[in-house]
């Protein structure tokens, strides 16, 4: 038995190379639980009725969905050009925060939608002009930002637009009908939102693949020295890419207080970490922005799967982090299948 | 109003030594070339771990003894990600964090309120983990710098390729300073939640390891500017505390330190284009020898 | 004791390639031999195997006769076997010191300070002279290499392995690598002298032998032997020496640099005070050693660095540019098609508003696949996959169908074989022929004579001269050196 390099994978390693991964990550948690004296059995048979078992699991998945596969879309954008946006978590609150603030006055769900996508792309502009101008890396300075968002929506809750309190939590006010996105039927599903990212993982798809400056995207994420020589600009594409990741991550933050909470909250109520989830999106697609609606849809039904176990055998929240790090782990050390392969002589 | 500036510096000190701590062993994690994201994981780790440990033995020296083998273990793991199977390290780093997270998360949840029966003996005001973690400074320096294992270690970080063509065991001189990162932050982890709190929450490094990383490429991969920039750090971390009662707002205080990140990452950017002095040539790319 | 090495049957295979196909290579005490080989012939697989970098499929190794096992560099050192790398394996911001202390066992507290008296005195015993306390660097090739060879006779090597050592230096420096060469066989050291440049066997060596494919194809004692003989075993067939090129017939000039300056990466000058003119029709060449400034003035040219000073002025309608280095002239996973209009993909007709017109892009592959005969699967296969000789084919096709009025080219045929290296000369030929204006720079000295018309000669950043490509090599060699100077 020998490890040899692969000359070049084939399609179906390329596609069974992530779902192996997806697999013997679960296993792995399997393990894990075991270990820590939680029946993994029962723990995954939650799971799996908890998302999709019934349909308001189904429809609770589907509601987790849109925010990740925004997140996902924008976050492949950004890493097939290697600009590594960390900081999507924190993007997506500000646009939580600036939907939230042209509710409050001007309760209009266009304009709100416009703020969100605008707050979003220009908090993720700031680490990329640091890059850009002053060469510092992307990644700790768009994840520092994330914090600095959180206390912004913790500021502001707890100030300026403090309403009634509820739980111990303080939150807004709640939106006027005006401000708040129609759901289908009984579900939480507000799906003018699921349609924008449906039309964005469609757009970024045709973006990367068939245009000048998805080439432009794709030369300059495998080969800057290459780009350079063919006399692309480095910096447009950095704040493009991550204007328009920011940009998105922005929007699924409105779909969260306008279609969900319908006010501003805590920023752990606002997202359980979908910023961070969607690094998994996009990876597990292998950056493919189609196979993001697929892997957005399974991360969802895991977050869905991951509440219900929560609340049925009393884990932590942070259980959900244990699910993102192994899967990610997994998936990018699944790569090595498609690099190598076993040789039986 | 000299009081006040006094006090705080000398508070400085034990709220930058978790930081100090992770800092010199991500020092010496990078100078071998690897970049170690994982340190957030690795310190959270060490916390609950460290708690964990001297909670159950009533002991807390064994907890500051078992702390930098669970981080240590965490940072075995991003090695072999990053060194063996040669996958992307960022997307390594931010995988342990988050799985070290999850996991301390996990573990810690019934020691969330406990309070911890025993102490740290206090040594002239401060606790013997201070002493320690500057002793280990100039410790550090020396070994980096004016030894023939500090050498080996630079060198496998600036041309890993010149190193093994002279017999150099670049994966395993990896591996060990990769573990010694983990080891360090696991140690930092288990101060803050066996010493400085002490008390074990969810999350309670807050950042921590990203700022530690920080830190790192500001020290020039130099300890003594490691050390320089942990208690300034601490110093950041006092002031949020002693703002907070004089009404300013304690959500803008608690930016401050990642906005301080961001300015620190800043200057030495700008700091390493002015001096031509950068990383250690050879970080982040893995080192691999039949290849054609 | 010097051992007599000996090896039997090597065979090393790479993915997709067979490197060393059953070798048999001796060498004996004191003996300086030459490996002869073109690029991609196997000699450099089979001295790393020898070192203890790679480990062979197949065969044996024999050192004074025992049979032994080299698992790494660390082993081959301790049979007293010594390799200097063609790219210098040196820790450049460390010091000469520490670069030769590197990894030994002895002395854990200063290392480099404690050997320094040894050190010393044993650089002086070779006459290998260097500021030990300089960072690497600062040093100039020769300087380098000689750390190098320290390293390895301070390691107790008998055996030196030299790879393609010239390829950096002035003739000045060859010229000194050949005393200190000299000295080591005198000592009673073998030497392993691998090269591609023939003349360098006769000068250098007492016996060769000679690779190709993977195979040894023959060994000559060097006073047996001559250049034409050695070439024809290297590449198999009759090498035509002299190129067929028609006389030039230069037009107007499309490039014109005027005192040019330019920064390095450390800020410092690299290019001071050129003036150079290229007409169409004729190719200039640019010769001198690399590190001379020839980097940072085509940079200038292409637009790949600021110009501190002095202007260049291109006539027509931009340039077209083959860079020195492959990786940075393709995008590996991308397909051949694609990197077709790596520059041209925003113009018609690849380009319509903001989209692709992939059937157009297609189209001109096909095209170009056929008239530059290039030996890949299909248009849309990565381009990684495509042989060095095809990829620099793609690159040449590439820049030489455009309609650009000038074309740069940097080492256009490093690392590619014999084969293909005729090909893409005639094609530059052709382009010449075809009234483009040329700005020729290569490592390779007889390449850059034979090809250009007239010959800018570089070192330190200065133009020493610019003379026809029939001058005597030997004043060439000494403007490289900067020892002369011809008025421009």
């Amino acid at each position: 038995m020998k490890i040899e390099r692969r000359v070049e994978p084939s399609r179906l390693v390329k596609i069974a190379a992530p779902v192996v991964s997806l697999l013997l990550a679960l296993g792995a948690i399997a393990v894990l639980f075991a270990v820590l004296r939680v029946n993994p059995l029962v723990a995954y048979r939650e799971i799996f009725r908890g998302a999709f078992g019934s349909l308001y699991g189904l429809s609770e998945t589907v509601t987790k969905t849109i925010p990740l596969l925004l997140v996902g879309v924008g976050l492949v954008l950004a890493y097939r050009a290697q600009v590594w946006n960390i900081g999507a978590e924190g993007q997506l609150l500000m646009g939580a925060i600036a939907a939230t603030g042209v509710a409050l006055r001007f309760p209009n769900l266009p304009a709100m939608f416009l703020a969100g996508f605008v707050a979003g792309a220009l908090w993720a502009l700031i680490p990329a002009a640091l890059k850009v101008w002053s060469r510092v890396d992307e990644v700790l300075t768009s994840l520092m930002l994330v914090y600095v968002a959180r206390e912004a929506v913790n500021y502001l809750i707890y100030g300026p637009w403090k309403g009634a309190e509820s739980r111990g939590f303080p939150l807004t006010d709640e939106f006027v009908e005006a401000a708040r996105l129609p759901v289908i039927g009984w579900s939480r599903i507000h799906y003018p939102t699921l349609i924008l990212a449906l039309v964005a993982a469609g757009f970024v798809f045709v973006l990367i693949g068939h245009t000048k400056i998805g080439f432009e995207i794709r030369v300059t994420g495998e080969n800057q020295a290459a780009a350079r020589y063919a006399g692309m600009s480095y910096g447009k594409i950095v704040l493009l890419v991550m204007g328009l990741s920011g940009g998105l991550a922005g929007i699924a933050g409105v779909g969260e207080v306008a279609g969900i909470h319908h006010r501003l909250l805590n920023p752990g109520g606002i997202s359980p970490g979908y910023g961070f989830s969607g690094i998994i999106v996009a990876w597990l697609a292998r950056l493919n922005p189609l196979g993001a609606i697929v892997s957005a849809f399974l991360l969802g039904g895991l977050l869905v799967g991951g509440d219900a176990i929560q609340v049925s055998l009393g884990l932590p929240a942070a259980t959900t982090e244990i699910f993102n790090g192994m899967i990610l782990l997994f998936v990018v050390g699944g790569e090595v299948m498609t690099r190598y392969q076993i040789r039986w002589s | 109003m000299w009081d006040f500036v006094l006090s705080a510096l000398r508070a400085a000190i034990p709220a930058g030594t978790p930081l100090l701590l992770a800092a010199l062993g991500e020092v010496y994690a990078e100078r071998s070339g690897v970049l170690n994201l994982g340190v957030e994981g690795m310190m959270i780790i060490g916390a609950v771990t460290g708690f964990g440990v001297a909670h159950a033995t009533g002991n807390v020296w064994l907890g500051l003894a078992a702390a930098p083998l669970a981080g240590g273990a965490v940072a075995l793991s991003h090695a072999f990600f990053s060194i063996t199977l040669r996958v992307n390290q960022v997307v390594s780093g931010i995988g342990h964090t988050m799985l070290g997270l999850g996991l301390s998360g996990l573990i810690g949840q019934r020691y969330i309120g406990l309070p911890l029966g025993a102490r740290m003996p206090p040594l002239y005001g401060y606790d013997p983990v201070v002493y320690f973690a500057a002793a280990m400074m100039p410790v550090l320096w020396f070994v980096l710098y004016r030894t023939r294992w500090g050498l080996t270690l630079r060198s496998v970080g600036e041309n890993p390729a010149a190193a093994d063509a002279l017999g150099v065991n670049v994966i395993g001189v990896r591996y060990l300073a990769v573990g010694f990162g983990g080891l360090m932050a696991g140690l930092g982890g288990a101060y803050l939640s066996i010493v400085y709190a002490p008390a074990w929450i969810e999350g309670m490094t807050a950042g921590a390891g990203w700022i530690v990383i920080a830190l790192t490429s500001f020290a020039m991969w130099d300890p003594r500017r490691a050390m320089a920039g942990a208690y300034l750090f601490g110093g950041v971390r006092v002031l949020q505390y002693r703002l907070q009662p004089l009404g300013v707002s304690p959500n803008l205080l608690n930016m401050l330190p990642f906005l301080m990140t961001i300015v620190v990452l800043m200057f030495s950017a700008r700091e390493a284009l002015r001096k031509r002095i950068g990383a250690p040539a050879a970080l982040m790319i893995p080192f691999v020898r039949e290849e054609r | 004791m010097t051992p007599s090495v000996e090896m039997r049957g090597i065979r090393k295979r790479f993915v997709g390639v067979t490197a060393n196909d059953g070798i048999d290579v001796e060498v004996r005490k004191g003996e300086i031999i030459g490996l002869l080989g073109e690029n991609g012939a196997g000699k450099t697989t089979l001295m790393n195997i020898l070192y203890g970098l790679y480990q062979p499929d197949a065969g044996e190794i024999f050192i004074n006769g025992q049979k032994v096992a080299i698992h790494s560099p660390r082993d081959a050192m301790r049979l007293g076997i010594g390799m200097i790398h063609q790219q210098f394996r040196l820790v450049a911001s460390h010091t000469v010191a520490e670069n030769v202390v590197l990894g030994l066992p002895e002395k854990f507290f200063r290392p480099d300070r404690a050997a320094r008296g040894k050190l010393e005195e044993f650089s002086r015993k070779y006459g290998l002279r260097v500021d030990f306390d300089a960072p690497v660097w600062h040093l100039s090739a020769g300087e380098q290499q000689r750390v190098e060879i320290l390293k390895a006779l301070w390691r107790g090597a008998k055996m030196l392995i030299l790879d393609e050592p010239t390829s950096m230096l002035t003739p000045g420096e060859i010229e000194d690598l050949l005393t200190t060469v000299r000295r080591m066989a005198a000592e009673g050291h073998s030497v392993i002298f691998i090269t591609h440049k023939l003349n360098e066997i006769t000068a250098f060596t007492d016996r060769v032998t000679v690779l190709r494919q993977g195979k040894v194809v023959a060994t000559r004692e060097a006073k047996d032997t001559n250049e034409r003989e050695l070439a024809r075993l290297m590449v198999g067939r009759e090498v035509l020496f002299r190129l067929d090129k028609t006389p030039a017939r230069a037009g107007k000039p499309v490039l014109q640099i005027e005192g040019l300056r330019v920064l390095n990466d450390k800020g410092l000058e690299a290019v001071k005070n050129v003036t150079l003119s290229v007409a169409a029709g004729e190719i200039v060449g640019i010769a001198g050693v690399a590190g001379n400034g020839q980097r940072e003035l085509i940079q200038a040219i292409v637009g790949l660095r600021p110009v501190a000073g002095g202007r260049i002025r291109i006539r027509g309608d931009g340039f077209s540019y083959v860079p020195g280095e492959q990786r940075i002239g393709v995008v590996p996973s991308m397909s051949v098609a694609e990197n077709f209009v790596l520059k041209r993909y925003r113009h018609r007709p690849f380009a319509k508003g903001l989209f692709l017109r992939r059937a157009e892009i297609a189209r001109h592959a096909d095209g170009l696949i056929a008239s530059y005969s290039i030996v890949t699967p299909s248009r849309d296969t990565p381009i990684r996959l495509l042989s060095g000789g095809n990829i620099q084919r793609v690159i040449l096709a590439r820049e030489c169908s455009g309609t650009a009025a000038l074309l740069v080219a940097e080492h256009p045929t490093s690392g590619v074989d014999v084969g293909a290296t005729e090909t893409i000369r005639q094609l530059l030929l052709q382009q010449r022929a075809l009234g483009t204006a040329m700005l020729l720079v290569s490592e390779d000295l007889e390449e850059v004579l034979q090809m250009s018309d007239r010959v800018a000669v570089m070192f330190n950043g200065e133009i020493m001269g610019i003379v026809p490509a029939s001058t005597d090599v030997e004043t060439i060699g000494r403007m490289m050196a900067g020892i002369h100077r011809e008025g421009a």
